[in-house]
Order: structure tokens, then C-alpha cells, then sequence
């Protein structure tokens, strides 16, 4: 039982990661209808920057505040100077645009900081939390932080003139344009905010995984699972499927036998594949009823 | 009386020079005319460089079975790196466990893969967009730890994978190892594409392009849609399937790290930059796929796949719809008749 | 004249869709656009907003716009009510009015608009929590007008305000544009399919056809012109 929950609870633990990379890429797919299948690289290059800049001498924190700031503003330039121009070329062409940018960081990261692994420092210390084996402390923080980001980000877009306007230039670019709202730059917002989401991620799973230019493939492609698993057009949806995902992750890992580390992303996959056959547009997701 | 009536005429005269250009004539020739060259050039070229140019054709085959699939019919897939795997063990098993010839070894590996790709293609008929992109990513990411389980070692040598040896010249041709496999591999390809461009250009071509452009109304029109879009996954994945045997041959060896999902993206990226929906530049797309990142090192080993994006990058803002969108577009301006 | 437009084309791509227009709009007018369908009506209103791609003169105060972006357009007091109204279904009614107001800051005044506008539209008040997308349709058609009021614009374009709703609403809406004019001086551009309307609110209207200017001139003449009676008028 203790097994169980342990394994529960650290399910829950790398979810939120996952749930929060799922929570940046449907936040670029409600702007641009567009998986951004870079975002795990340019959250390991943000890791990279603040692991730079303890290696430097630096406090925690305030290597955790540069990377979130280059996050952000990297996330916007990205945008306006990658991604603007060509949104209107085929949807297969843009996508090509987005695997390129993941080969320039995978390879730049590989080259400026190379690829044996590095640790990476976590603010809340590994022990086990309240004394007992549940979880630990960092497990536990990984949760917390979480949990924090999704609450400033709920009442953000609920709560702020911003935030009203960024989700009116998703919901409806054409309409947002109408009443005055500069749909272009909520979109490079949109990135900025999803970089600096990455860059968090990124900074609370590298204690857990070890950083080098190839950490977060499998992150990041839990986070997908997640998202389309929740619903693409559900943020809620997509955190929800990132919990999930890592739960399953680690309950399958654990309790089924022959499937040992090798085969635990092969388990997660099937599983969501067997979930979109049953509900193709996701456990949370709307399907799109279109009108001939 | 006479100065009327040769501008009337030039307009007319450069027009029917444009039709000229791009009629079925012309195209047979340039056709016929690629085809000489890649005749004759095993006879100037190293061995090296004929088999980087059989590998060019066996990238554009599998390029093909993905246009087929995602250019022609709209379905969209990352799991072609599957297909094309399966193809390559189904021919490394028969021909190491039961000594198949080489040749047999490609009906059987085509019909394994068409099969596969029907049985994932029922499912995939759910699926839309990304959902089916993720789905076919879960397979290709599937399959190197399919291959790499324990209990199917004595069959697909686990992470050793097999190795294979490259077949002889029959008996009697000049022709060392390396280029009758690519005389092989070209015939190979020549009767695929032109099965391709058949297909395309029939009923069932429109029909599986109508499904790509409104399967509403292609629906409607009393296409079965269902049908259509299942056995097209089937035979993009015998052609992807097919390229993965010639492939196998070719280097010699299979295991199970050169069949991730890296390969699937980049046949993807072959696509695009070949031109989507384009059965010519299917072959561009291969031409790229293999050496653009040979040339992205041999500028920087540690830089190769920034400067491999880079050049991505470039290609895509330059030209979107990739080398076919370019061509057609330099035909448009050539023929183009500047109104009044 | 607050808007002057002048040889106005538009073109959706390669095609062509209008051919040179001509006309004007005063301070505090109403004018109406008449055609059938595909005449081009609300190609007009689009290439007013900067949506489609334009040559020729459009003057707003005097200023030029065209090739402006649709957002600083909107911003210089111009309120497009699209075909289809363009209401953000997924959110409330009351974050729809607040929309409506993106380009403003005076908070305060904000709030008092939103009362406003529920003093003319008094069933929007009732739904204010409900999203916009389980309204009727006239409801729908009234928050998109009172969307664009919280811009207090100075021009007001209204594509086909009468789209779909039952004539008793319809005679309502237009009442309401009627009194808006009045007491707001709101100037308005508004293109119909529904002439018999469009002639009884407007003072001047002009009449499309494929993307050209075929007839202009005070509503009531137009009203009375034998053709127009005849294809547009049913009488």
C-alpha cells in the first residue's frame, strides 16, 4: 500500500512537470494552431542559462529569476522573428520551421555546455518530506511550484484586462482585431509566457533527471501526451492529462512486470492511444462540430 | 494593316510556346532524360558515391509512401520510421533465418507493411490532425523497444540487431556488388513512382485528394471515405515499407536505433522540402534528407544540427511549398503574360 | 465628410471583387449600401477595416487608412459589427462589453458605459453572466451592437445587422439605431440585404452590383426608383 502511494505521489511529482509543459504547448496551440515541438529544447536551453550562471557563483534564485526573464523575452523574439513571417506558409512547411529550431538549440546547447550530465540544484533539499518515505521534499516543491504557476496564471487570465484580451485574440483573432486588440502581440505574449513556463519546468525536473541537451525529449513528449490527452483546447484539460500521464508513467513502470524503463514510453503512448480511440478529442477536449 | 496583326499574333505565339512547355511531350523528355542519367552514372561515379546515390532513391521512395499518405490523402503521420522499419527487419529476418533470396524478400516485406498499415489505418480513421500524429508517433516510437525486447531477441537479434550481406551481381553482368544494387534499387523505384504518378492521376487520385481537401463533401460526392483513407495508410506504408527493405540491403545492416522517430521527422522534412503532394520532389527530398546534414558537419561536427536547422529554416522562408512549390512557381512567371 | 472614398478596389487574392467606388459619409449620418448577394457589400465595410487588401483613397477625418492594420483603424473611433457578428460565444456577455472597451482606459467610465449600453439592450442585462453563444440570435445581434458602442465610436459599421432575425426584432434594432444616432451623433454605415429597412433608417444610400456603384442618392429617391422598387423592393 505504501508502494502505492509513493509511487502515486511520485507520479504526481513528475506529472506536474509534464503538466506543465502540456500547459505551455496548448498555450501556443490556442494562439497559432501549432504544436511547438521546440518547447522542451528551449526550456533545456533555459536550464542551461541558470546553471550557467550558478556555475558563476551566483544565488539560486537569482539564476532561477535571469532564465525565467531570458525565457520570456527569448519566447517573444522567437516568435516575431521566426514564426511571424511565415504564418501564413503551409501548415506542413511551419512545422518543418519548428523541428528546425529544435535541432539549432539541441545542437547549440551541445556545443556551448556539451553533453556530459550535470547536476542541477534544487531549492528545497532532497529529504524526505515530514519525515515519512512518501515524497520528498523536492518531489514535494515540484508539486507546490506547480500548483502556484497554474494559480497566477487562472487568475491572470480570468482576472486581468490582459488576460481577457490574450483569450479573446485566440478565441477569436478576427473579432479581437475588431475591438482594437494588437492580435500579433498577444500571440508573442502567448510565447513569452509559454517560454517562461518551459523554463520553470525545466529548472524543477533537471535536479530530478540530470541536465544535458537531451533531458527533456521525454518530458516533453509526456507533456504532448498529456495535452492531447486532456483535450487540446482545454488548459485545464491539458494539466489535468500531465498529472495523469505521469501517474501512469510510474504506476506502469512499477506494477507491470518485463516493462522496466524501456518500455515505460511505450506503455504511456498505447495507453493514450487507447484513450483518443474511445474520445478522440481527449478525455476534456471539445470536439469540433463543424458546419458544412 | 500588317502591324495589327502581329500583335495580335505575339501574344498568341508566346502562349502556345508556354503550353509547350508544359506539355505531356515535354515532360516525357525530361523524364526520360533524368532516367539516362541515372543510367549512365554508376559508370563515372566511386563506390561510395553510388551507394549515397541508392540511398538518396531508397529516402525518396519513403518520402513517397509519406506523400502518398499525408500530401495526397491528408493524413498526417510521424510513424513512418515504423514502416520503413519493418520493411528493413521483415527482409533482414527472412534472408538471415531462412536464407530468402533478396528479391523475394521485397514482396513479402511490401505486404507485411501494407497489412500493418491497414491495421493501424482502422483506428487512425478517429483520429484527426494531431491526434493522429500523435497516435502514429506512439508506433514509431514503439518500435525500437519492440525491437529491443527481451523475448523476440532470437528473432530480431535485440539491440545487436542483423547483419546482412549485400548480394552479388546475377551471374554474368559486369557489375561489382555496389552498383547492381543500384540499377536494382532505380528499377525498383521507377516502377514504384510510376505506379505512384498512375494512381494519382486516376479516379482514385482525386478521390484521395478530394478526401484531403473537404472529406465533407467528398463524402457527400458518395466517396467511401473510410475505404479509401484505410487502404491508402496500407499502401503508403508498403512504399515506405518497401524503401526500408531496399535500405537494409543497401547498408548492410538493421538495429533497432536507426528505426526511432528521428527518421520519421526526417521524411517529414524530405516532404516539405521536397514539395508536398509532388512525386518528382519526393527525390529532392531524399537528395536532402542525406546530404544536407553530411554537409551540416563537415562545417562543424559540433554545430552540424544548428547549421542543419539553419538551412531548414532558410528553405522554408524562401520557399514555403519546397522545391516543387518553386518550380511551379517559375513556371507560373515564365508563362505569365503581362495582361495589357 | 469624415469618411471619403475614392476609386476603391479590393481584392480577395487575384480576384478582384470591387472596381473603383465612390462615396462619402458626413458627420452624424446614416447611409445604407444595398445589393444582392456577392454584390460586394461586405467586401466594402472589410476594406474600410483594413481585412482585405485595397488600392484607392479612403478618408477618415480627412486622413488616409488605407493599408492600415484593422487594429489602429479600430482605433481611430471606427466600430465594425461583422456579418455573423462576431461575438466571443465562449465568454460571458458582460466580458463581451468589456472587450468592447479594450482600447480604453478610463475604468470608471467603462462601468458606466456597460450600463448604457444595458439601458438600450435592457435583455443583455438579464444574461450578463451567460455566455454570449447560448443568446438568440437577436440578442447576439444587440450585444455586437453594444460591443461597438463601448468603443464610443465615431462611425459605426454594420454588416447585415438584420441577418436571421425575426421581423419583430428587427424593427426593434433598428429603432434602436435610430435613437443611438440621435442621441450619441454615431455616424453609421450600414449595408443591408433588406432595403425596405435599410431605406427607412438611412438618409442617403448607395447600390451595388458586382463590386460597382450603380445608383446613388437620398433614401427616399432610391426608394422610389422604379428598378430598385422592382429587384430589391418586391413591388
Amino acid at each position: 500500500m505504501e508502494l502505492l502511494l509513493q509511487q502515486v505521489l511520485a507520479g504526481l511529482a513528475n506529472g506536474a512537470i509534464y503538466a506543465l509543459m502540456a500547459l505551455a504547448v496548448v498555450m501556443i496551440y490556442q494562439a497559432i494552431d501549432h504544436l511547438n515541438f521546440a518547447q522542451g529544447e528551449m526550456a533545456t536551453f533555459s536550464t542551461f542559462i541558470a546553471w550557467q550562471v550558478i556555475a558563476w557563483g551566483q544565488p539560486y534564485w537569482l539564476a532561477f529569476a535571469i532564465a525565467v526573464t531570458v525565457s520570456f523575452l527569448g519566447g517573444i523574439v522567437i516568435d516575431r522573428i521566426l514564426f511571424r513571417p511565415i504564418h501564413n506558409a503551409p501548415i506542413l512547411g511551419q512545422l518543418v520551421a519548428f523541428i528546425a529550431l529544435f535541432s539549432i538549440l539541441n545542437s547549440v546547447d551541445g556545443e556551448i555546455w556539451n553533453f556530459t550530465i550535470k547536476t542541477f540544484p534544487t531549492p528545497f533539499g532532497r529529504e524526505p518530506l515530514f519525515g515519512l518515505r512518501l515524497i520528498s521534499t523536492h518531489e514535494a516543491g515540484m508539486i507546490g511550484v506547480t500548483a502556484v504557476i497554474l494559480g497566477l496564471l487562472y487568475l491572470f487570465f480570468r482576472g486581468s484586462r490582459l488576460g481577457l484580451a490574450m483569450r479573446a485574440a485566440a478565441a477569436n483573432p478576427d473579432s479581437a482585431r475588431l475591438v482594437g486588440i494588437r492580435v500579433g502581440w498577444m500571440i508573442a505574449l502567448g510565447w513569452g509566457m509559454s517560454a517562461a513556463i518551459g523554463a520553470v519546468g525545466g529548472m524543477l525536473i533537471a535536479p530530478v533527471v540530470f541536465l544535458e541537451p537531451n533531458m527533456m525529449l521525454g518530458v516533453l513528449l509526456y507533456g504532448f501526451t498529456g495535452a492531447v490527452l486532456g483535450g487540446l483546447s482545454s488548459p485545464g484539460g491539458a494539466v489535468a492529462g500531465g498529472f495523469a500521464v505521469g501517474v501512469i508513467e510510474n504506476l506502469a513502470g512499477t506494477f507491470i512486470p518485463y516493462f522496466g524503463r524501456d518500455l515505460k514510453l511505450t506503455i504511456a503512448l498505447v495507453l493514450i492511444t487507447a484513450v483518443l480511440l474511445v474520445r478522440p478529442s481527449g478525455v476534456f477536449g471539445r470536439t469540433v462540430v463543424s458546419r458544412v | 494593316m500588317t502591324m495589327p496583326s502581329r500583335e495580335a499574333t505575339e501574344p498568341l505565339g508566346t502562349a502556345r510556346r508556354a503550353a509547350a512547355i508544359s506539355r505531356p511531350g515535354a515532360r516525357y523528355l525530361s523524364i526520360g532524360a533524368a532516367i539516362a542519367v541515372a543510367l549512365v552514372l554508376p559508370s563515372v561515379a566511386t563506390n561510395f558515391v553510388i551507394f549515397q546515390l541508392t540511398l538518396v532513391m531508397v529516402y525518396g521512395l519513403a518520402i513517397l509512401g509519406l506523400n502518398l499518405l499525408t500530401g495526397f490523402n491528408g493524413q498526417f503521420s510521424l510513424g513512418h520510421s515504423a514502416f520503413y522499419g519493418i520493411g528493413a527487419y521483415t527482409t533482414a529476418i527472412l534472408m538471415d533465418k531462412i536464407d530468402l533470396a533478396y528479391y523475394w524478400t521485397l514482396p513479402c516485406s511490401g505486404a507485411v507493411c501494407f497489412l500493418v498499415g491497414v491495421v493501424f489505418g482502422l483506428p487512425a480513421l478517429r483520429l484527426q490532425g494531431l491526434y493522429l500524429a500523435l497516435a502514429s508517433f506512439a508506433l514509431a516510437a514503439a518500435l525500437p523497444q519492440i525491437l529491443k525486447f527481451q523475448p523476440l531477441e532470437p528473432l530480431t537479434g535485440g539491440v545487436q540487431g542483423i547483419v546482412l550481406i549485400k548480394p552479388d551481381a546475377p551471374a554474368g553482368l559486369p557489375l561489382n556488388p555496389d552498383q547492381w544494387l543500384y540499377y536494382f534499387t532505380l528499377a525498383v523505384l521507377l516502377v514504384m513512382l510510376a505506379g505512384a504518378a498512375n494512381l494519382v492521376n486516376s479516379r482514385t487520385g482525386r478521390a484521395l485528394m478530394a478526401i484531403r481537401d473537404h472529406p465533407i463533401a467528398a463524402a457527400a460526392m458518395g466517396i467511401n471515405t473510410a475505404l479509401y483513407k484505410t487502404l491508402t495508410f496500407g499502401l503508403s506504408a508498403l512504399y515506405t515499407g518497401i524503401a526500408g527493405t531496399l535500405g537494409a540491403i543497401a547498408v548492410q545492416f538493421v538495429a533497432p536505433d536507426s528505426f526511432t522517430f528521428f527518421l520519421s521527422i526526417s521524411f517529414l522534412v524530405g516532404l516539405v522540402i521536397g514539395g508536398v503532394a509532388s512525386i518528382p520532389g519526393c527525390l529532392v527530398g531524399g537528395l536532402f534528407v542525406l546530404y544536407v546534414p553530411n554537409l551540416a558537419e563537415r562545417v562543424s561536427t559540433g554545430l552540424a544540427g544548428a547549421i542543419y536547422g539553419c538551412i531548414m529554416l532558410l528553405v522554408i522562408f524562401v520557399m514555403p511549398s519546397g522545391a516543387a512549390g518553386l518550380v511551379r512557381f517559375a513556371r507560373a512567371f515564365a508563362t505569365a503574360r503581362p495582361a495589357r | 465628410m469624415m469618411l471619403e472614398v475614392g476609386g476603391l478596389c479590393a481584392f480577395y487574392g487575384q480576384n478582384q471583387a470591387l472596381h473603383g467606388l465612390d462615396f462619402g459619409l458626413a458627420e452624424r449620418g446614416i447611409v445604407t449600401l444595398l445589393g444582392a448577394n456577392g454584390a460586394g457589400k461586405t467586401t466594402t465595410l472589410r476594406a474600410l477595416c483594413g481585412m482585405v487588401r485595397t488600392t484607392g483613397e479612403i478618408r477618415f477625418d480627412g486622413k488616409p487608412i488605407g493599408g492600415r492594420a484593422t487594429e489602429e483603424i479600430v482605433r481611430l473611433g471606427i466600430a465594425h459589427v461583422p456579418d455573423g457578428r462576431g461575438t466571443f460565444v465562449r465568454m460571458t456577455v458582460e466580458e463581451n462589453l468589456q472587450l468592447g472597451a479594450m482600447t480604453r482606459r478610463d475604468r470608471a467610465q467603462i462601468a458606466r458605459d456597460i450600463e448604457e449600453v444595458y439601458g438600450h439592450f435592457p435583455r443583455l442585462r438579464e444574461r450578463r453572466r451567460q455566455a454570449a453563444g447560448t443568446l438568440s440570435g437577436g440578442e447576439q445581434q444587440m450585444l455586437a451592437v453594444g460591443r461597438a458602442l463601448m468603443l464610443r465610436p465615431r462611425l459605426m459599421l454594420l454588416d447585415e445587422p438584420s441577418f436571421g432575425l425575426a421581423p419583430l426584432i428587427v424593427t426593434e434594432l433598428f429603432e434602436i439605431l435610430r435613437r443611438l444616432n440621435h442621441e450619441l451623433g454615431v455616424a453609421m454605415l450600414v449595408v443591408e440585404q433588406n432595403a425596405a429597412l435599410a431605406l427607412d433608417l438611412a438618409e442617403h444610400a448607395y447600390l451595388l452590383e458586382t463590386g460597382r456603384i450603380v445608383m446613388s442618392g437620398p433614401a427616399a429617391e432610391i426608394g422610389q426608383d422604379e428598378a430598385v422598387r422592382r429587384s430589391y423592393l418586391g413591388y
